[in-house]
């Protein structure tokens, strides 16, 4: 008893010297930078000089002058972008996880080989986005792209389809490449769930004759369910601020433009930092809206008792 | 019962060689492309015909891509030794110390991971300057601790829990100091899991964009992924679709060999947060 509070006693001591240095260097590029970012957002700083700005308080947000109503809220463009933000968060988000599990059911079985398909399946994740972005906008190009090419020879069109064109299309095409990206990373994650459950209730299944369907939504469905969760809520956030994809395939287009693109755009094309700073303290606020909820409801550190 | 198990064997086969297709394609059509030249790359064949590797030359000698390679090396090496050399000390105090407000340090970490990364940027921009590093790859190095370091932190702190407590009591009682037991006895047992850590936060940093983007003028100081997103061609509408893809594989190419090498650790490290918990 004695022995073991002497070595929490030493452990506690070197601690906090053995997280500041870590600390530090995250209060320097997280922490100071987002109150900062806070604070520009209420005022109405340039990129040109960083030093001399007005306090204007919540102007950038919202304000009612000479009979007309200015600020990121009532800005159309921004109302369009956090539209297509959710539109794309929640299509491709839905379509990552149901796709992830059938894939992760059919790798899932016990083949040869299998180490090899799950290497395949790392490889779209593994691309960078910007490659990912810049092989599909070749491929889906209206003139030359071997998508076309593919689907005139199958006699599905007729003429060159424009899928990054300015129209509900490019929103269609980036839903697909993200699809393509992430649905692999959200089959590994599966996968690796489906891999903890216990093979006796599978034989069991059998053994006592239930369709291997109703086995799914009975069994395996409510167990790999926390798996499912943390999966939702990660390529939630990653989605909620996509940027290269959108910004690679159909630069500042309004059809796809989202909230970090429009951000960027305010704040490094306009130079607008107080405006831009603006945007992204919005997309702070319901980004950290969602991280609340998820730590509060589903509390990552698990049973482990409160230090 | 003997031929009903192969017809589902078959199916399955089958089924995976769709997946496998489907996964893999975009990477071998880009393959293709790059290795067509001139008029031949409009053609949207899917083999290469008479392969060339002209675009290679030419993404190689047109522009300093090599130097944005040597950038993109230079910047995802020195994030991989800074981001896991403060996180093993850091993890090492929160896998093995009980002390007050760890758990809410912890939490915070983690709500750092899913910063939007633009919610920063007018901020970064001010210390960068203040600092200095505009135009320069430190400011690179520098911020991409912002997405490096919570999971570096939270999965190096899942392992060093999980290691046998005697072994550093052992050491206490011969009077080892902290910073010998970290260096001296858990390092070597982290090994496994810094390898996982060090190449999850390699390919973060060697396919990061927002910042490099925003970081950055000079084309010498450019990192890849914004070296190709900016190739142009004469016109906006005549993009040199064949360097572009040529350098396309040759950044992906590295990649795609460590996922080899590397598929179980990597699936490994991937995986610890959602199925640990």
């Amino acid at each position: 008893m004695k022995k073991r509070s002497a070595i929490d006693a030493a452990r506690a001591r070197s601690a906090w010297l053995f997280i500041a240095p870590m600390l530090i260097v995250l209060a320097l590029v997280a922490a100071w930078p987002l109150l900062r970012t806070i604070w520009f957002s209420m005022t109405n700083a340039t990129l040109v000089d960083l030093t001399t700005y007005d306090f204007i308080w919540f102007d950038n947000f919202i304000v009612h002058a000479e009979g007309r109503w200015y600020g990121i809220f009532t800005d159309p463009q921004w109302l369009r972008a956090l539209w297509n933000t959710l539109v794309f968060a929640a299509v491709s988000v839905s379509l990552e996880l149901v796709l992830g599990v059938i894939v992760a059911l059919i790798v899932n079985a016990a083949l040869p080989g299998r180490g090899l398909m799950r290497a395949a399946m790392l490889v779209p994740w593994a691309i960078p986005t910007v490659v990912s972005a810049k092989i599909w906008q070749w491929m889906l190009n209206d003139q030359f792209g071997v998508v076309n090419a593919m689907l005139a020879g199958a006699g599905f069109i007729d003429g060159p389809v424009a899928w990054l064109g300015g129209s509900s299309l490019a929103m269609v095409s980036i839903i697909m490449v993200d699809v393509w990206k992430t649905t692999p990373f959200v089959a590994l994650l599966v996968l690796a769930a489906l891999q903890t459950l216990p093979k006796e209730i599978y034989e069991a299944a059998k053994v006592d004759g239930i369709h291997p369907v109703k086995v799914f939504f009975k069994v395996t469905l409510p167990l790999i369910r926390p798996a499912l969760v943390v999966a939702v809520i990660f390529r939630l956030l990653d989605a909620m601020r996509m940027f290269d994809l959108v910004y690679v395939m159909t630069g500042s287009s309004e059809e796809t433009m989202t909230l970090s693109v429009f951000a960027r755009q305010a704040l490094v094309s306009f130079q607008d930092v107080g405006y831009g700073s603006a945007a992204s303290t919005g997309l702070f606020l319901i980004i950290a809206l969602i991280t609340v909820i998820y730590i509060m409801t589903l509390n990552p550190l698990g049973k482990e008792k409160a230090a | 019962m003997k031929g009903k198990a192969v017809v589902k064997t078959g199916a399955m086969i089958a089924l995976w060689a769709v997946v496998a297709l489907f996964l893999l394609f975009p990477f071998y059509y880009a393959v293709v492309s790059s290795l067509r030249e001139g008029s031949a790359i409009f053609e949207a064949s899917l083999w290469p015909g008479d392969p060339t590797f002209d675009n290679y030359r030419a993404v190689m000698t047109d522009q300093p891509f090599a130097k944005n390679i040597f950038n993109s090396l230079i910047v995802a090496f020195s994030v991989v030794v800074l981001s896991l050399g403060l996180a093993t000390f850091a993890s090492y105090a929160f896998g093995r110390a009980k002390f007050k407000g760890r758990r809410l340090l912890l939490y915070t970490i983690l709500g750092v991971s899913m910063f939007p990364q633009v919610a920063v940027l007018s901020g970064l921009f001010e210390i960068v300057r203040w600092f200095g590093l505009y135009n320069n790859l430190f400011s690179l190095v520098f911020s991409y601790m912002i997405f490096t370091l919570p999971f570096t932190v939270w999965v190096l702190t899942s392992f060093m829990r999980d290691l046998p407590v005697e072994i550093e009591e052992a050491a206490i009682m011969d009077g080892a100091s902290s910073w010998t037991i970290v260096t001296r006895v858990f390092l070597p047992l982290l090994a496994p899991a810094l390898v996982t850590t060090g190449l999850l936060a390699f390919i973060a940093a060697w396919n990061e964009f927002l910042f490099a983007l925003s970081f950055t003028l000079t084309n010498e100081q450019r990192t890849v992924p914004v070296a190709i997103a900016l190739i142009t061609g004469a016109s906006q509408y005549e993009l040199p679709w064949g360097n572009i893809m040529a350098a396309s594989v040759i950044v992906t190419v590295p990649l795609i060999v460590l996922v080899m090498f590397f598929q179980k650790k990597l699936v490994a490290g991937l995986t610890a947060g959602a199925v640990k918990g």
